[in-house]
């Protein structure tokens, strides 16, 4: 009696264990079997947000279900990534981080509640904004050359604007002005659209800016931009010159986008997603559509996991000593 | 001109497609919707809409997220007039003269009186915004920091000046409102100010968790401070759902000057909307012949913030149209959306994509005639609703309104927060304080110490920066000259008064 109840028990337990087995499997194999949520953590409507929406439309159709973008605005999109570490590995909630979020908030923020490299699972490489310098209209300086000069002679009457600490604009000028050599007064703003409109007015005299935000007003005659921070010249303004072309090749800026799931999602579930992003950007409509932003769409060995974990230590080991010898009023 | 009216017509030839008509319509429904329920914003609609237009034309896309925003203004001053919540920062003023109305049995003139005054306003301001686009553009270019701030000095002094109470407790509102608004992150360091480490508020208190406190749970324990007979909102009888000739006579001043304020204020990026409703209703008081009348049911008091908020809704769209530099966040919503389908906006919008300019002006246009037609009918519905006993009523309210927070950032603690606020407002109502102005402080306190450390880093520390610019020493010397105006009789009066006692 006791044998038949020991072995029915052992019994029981072996197929449980069996079904908890395959269940997980199937979890796995049947991902995704619910529309997934990606955290953005800026406010939509904004590139990193633009770009998850293009992004996540195609990838939608690659893997069967819905993936809903999800805004949680706040603290420079630290606020979204603390809660994408903590959310549940399960492969359903992804973040869309970038530069700032994942690289520079290590040495702007003390308290900062995740470590970008360590807490995350890094899926793959999204696209790169590259970032302009841009100048008032009315600024005297007609080339990069020039305004590295100006900008040198003149460093208390010049008035340099970005979109807030921990922001893209404020990170790549903080690098700009520490290869320049200059620390001129910084005037925050709460977002790229009132910096911009003050630069428009000319109540400020230069900045740094993402492409997506640049395009118009530069074809439109408002403002200047003097370079662009990458290899070469992106086809959405062909007439700006690329950093080193200028003569300032240290200045390479680009603020990258990435896709990242919390720490411990299983490694099918993360390769499942990088597989649908590299789809992704192989698709001509979606790449059109980025390509028009002026975003730059990363080569095959750009992307995957290993390619992103690689990249955000670089970016890490990159930004934190721009950021520290700045100061910690800026 | 003719150039103005051969474009209005490809508008109204873009407009008029029954497609465009139905996103309008969508759109305005929607909007209205949003406005009415407590908590969830036009961001959120919008954002939350957003994936829905990627398979739609880009012009009907567009249309529908405009009819959404300018919708809810429409919605928002229901439920101020109603159940004294204000749905957006722009009804709040709505709520002071809107909602006694409704206590007099006249809540379907008021709610008629905002419809018509919106729609007055929306008109005009969309052939402002047809016409004259790039010059008041030019205009609200020279709007620096210091100009700002000068004018939000100016938007806190008509708080005080509209409260009908004592101005010392009206400016001891205001700077409490100043006082929570300062919660959050430094706009330069990023630092936490008297966040006490709690997560939540590391961006500040949300304007939504004090309105729906200070005014409506407030209210609420309020009434329910009185005996049950007295506690209906409506205790008088429902005399007419549209408003009389004399109202209508009354409100049409109101209405005009509503008009310009909110036209020439919206065009400014920030928080120029949330001080046009607020400057007149000022402006309202100061010219009426009978200023006690105000805050006690004056229809004027509804119809001019009406108006001023609407107009500002619709002006708002210049600087996102003629520059492609949205003003506020709603705006920077509609650039996504424009992104997204591959316009990219910018000066050369008017003339590289005509169609998608005028289109949009057009359908404002029909936007502003939809809502009246929807809004007008649904008075009825709304002055019924205000029949249920409040034994039914306020349960239902305050259900509402915590979804409505909740469903902001899904967070306990911003409930928790509001429930709070509800308790201080009680407080502050019992204690005759108005709550409005503080809400008017806790708006555009952070728009004016940013725009102060602005205008002072750009000036390099030279605070004289403030009266050595035009506009800014004009806006100054006005703020000033309106407190002691405001100051004057009522110290008179005081003394007066504690004379006869």
């Amino acid at each position: 009696m006791i044998r038949f109840v020991t072995q029915a028990a052992a019994a029981l337990v072996a197929l449980s264990a069996w079904c908890l087995a395959l269940d997980r499997a199937a979890a796995q194999s049947d991902y995704p079997r619910r529309p997934i949520t990606v955290i953005v953590p800026f406010a939509a409507g904004g590139p990193t947000d633009v770009v998850a929406r293009i992004v996540g439309d195609h990838m939608s159709r690659t893997l069967g279900q819905q993936l809903l973008v999800e805004n949680i605005v706040g603290a420079a999109g630290t606020t979204a990534s603390t809660r994408a570490a903590r959310a549940a590995p399960d492969g359903y909630t992804i973040e869309m981080g970038h530069m700032g979020t994942h690289a520079a908030a290590v040495a702007l923020y003390q308290n900062l509640a995740y470590k970008p490299d360590v807490d995350f699972a890094p899926i793959s490489m999204v696209a790169g904004t590259p970032v302009l310098i841009l100048g008032k209209k009315g600024l005297p300086p007609r080339d990069l050359k020039e305004l590295v000069v100006y900008v040198k002679a003149n460093v208390d009457k010049l008035n340099m604007a970005h979109a807030g600490v921990g922001s893209v604009s404020h990170v790549t000028c903080l690098l700009l002005n520490s290869i320049i050599n200059v620390k001129p007064t910084s005037v925050p703003f709460t977002g790229t659209g009132p910096a911009m409109n003050a630069l428009v007015a000319g109540q400020v005299d230069y900045m740094c800016d993402q492409i997506v935000n640049v395009v118009s007003q530069v074809q439109g005659g408002t403002i200047k931009a003097y370079a662009i921070g990458t290899a070469e010249r992106n086809p959405a303004l062909p007439d700006i010159p690329t950093t080193r072309e200028a003569g300032l090749p240290e200045f390479q800026a680009s603020a990258w986008n990435a896709l990242f799931a919390p720490k411990t999602t299983p490694r099918p579930i993360v390769d499942k997603l990088a597989d649908a992003l590299d789809k992704a950007l192989d698709d001509e409509t979606t790449r059109k559509r980025l390509l028009e932003l002026g975003s730059d769409l990363p080569s095959k060995e750009r992307r995957g996991s290993a390619a992103l974990a690689a990249l955000v230590k670089s970016e890490i080991a990159r930004w934190t000593p721009i950021i520290n010898a700045a100061g910690p009023m800026n | 001109m003719s150039d103005l009216l051969a474009n209005l017509w490809l508008g109204f030839h873009v407009a008029a497609n029954p497609y465009n008509i139905l996103f309008c319509l969508l759109g305005a429904l929607v909007g209205t919707l949003v406005g009415v329920l407590p908590g969830i914003g036009t961001v959120a609609t919008i954002a939350m809409l957003l994936p829905i237009t990627f398979g739609l034309p880009p012009v009907g896309a567009l249309i529908m997220l405009a009819g959404i925003y300018y919708g809810a203004q429409y919605g928002g001053s229901t439920t101020s007039v109603l159940v004294n919540i204000p749905g957006e920062a722009t009804s709040v003023v709505t709520c002071l003269d809107g909602h006694q109305m409704a206590r007099q049995g006249r809540a379907g003139p008021a709610l008629a009186i905002a419809a018509m005054g919106s729609f007055f306003a929306g008109c005009v301001s969309t052939v402002l915004v047809a016409a004259l686009g790039a010059p008041l553009t030019s205009i609200a270019l020279m709007f620096g920091p210091a100009e700002y701030f000068s004018l939000m000095c100016l938007g806190l002094i008509f708080a005080v000046v509209l409260a009908k109470g004592s101005v010392l407790k009206a400016v001891a509102m205001v700077v409490t409102g100043l006082l929570l608004s300062m919660v959050g992150s430094d706009l330069e360091t990023g630092a936490g100010r008297m966040t006490f480490d709690i997560a939540e508020l590391a961006d500040g208190i949300g304007f939504a968790n004090v309105a729906m406190g200070v005014f409506g749970y407030a209210e609420i324990i309020r009434n329910l401070e009185l005996p049950a007979e007295s506690r209906d909102i409506v205790r008088t009888k429902i005399t007419g759902l549209m408003p009389t000739r004399k109202d209508l006579i009354d409100s049409s001043g109101a209405i005009a000057r509503g008009t310009i304020l909110g036209s020439i204020l919206g065009i400014l990026p920030g928080g120029g909307a949330v001080v046009a409703s607020f400057a007149a209703y000022t402006f309202e008081k100061k010219v009426a012949k009978d200023p006690s009348r105000f805050g006690r049911g004056a229809i004027e008091g509804v119809a001019a913030p009406e108006s001023a908020n609407n107009a500002a809704a619709q002006t708002s769209f210049i600087p996102l149209l003629t520059l492609g530099i949205p003003p506020n966040a709603v705006m920077a919503l509609m650039v996504g959306a424009m992104t997204i389908h591959g316009i990219v906006p910018g000066p050369q919008v008017m003339t590289k994509q005509p169609e998608l300019f005028w289109g949009m002006i057009a359908s404002m246009w029909l936007g502003n005639l939809m809502l009246v037609i929807i809004n007008l009918p649904l008075v009825g519905v709304w002055v019924t609703l205000l029949r249920v006993p409040y034994r039914l009523l306020y349960p239902s309210i305050i259900v509402f309104c915590c979804i409505g927070i909740y469903s902001i950032n899904n967070s306990p603690t911003d409930v928790v927060i509001s429930a709070i606020f509800g308790v201080i407002g009680f407080w502050l109502v019992k204690h005759d304080f108005e709550p409005a102005p503080m809400l008017l402080g806790f708006v555009l306190g952070p728009l004016m110490e940013e725009n102060l450390r602005r205008a002072m880093l750009i000036a390099r520390g030279d605070a004289t920066v403030f009266f050595t610019r035009p506009i800014s020493a004009a806006l100054l010397i006005t703020a000033i000259a309106l407190l002691v105006v405001a100051a004057m009789p009522k110290i008179r009066r005081r003394r007066d008064e504690v004379f006869v006692e």
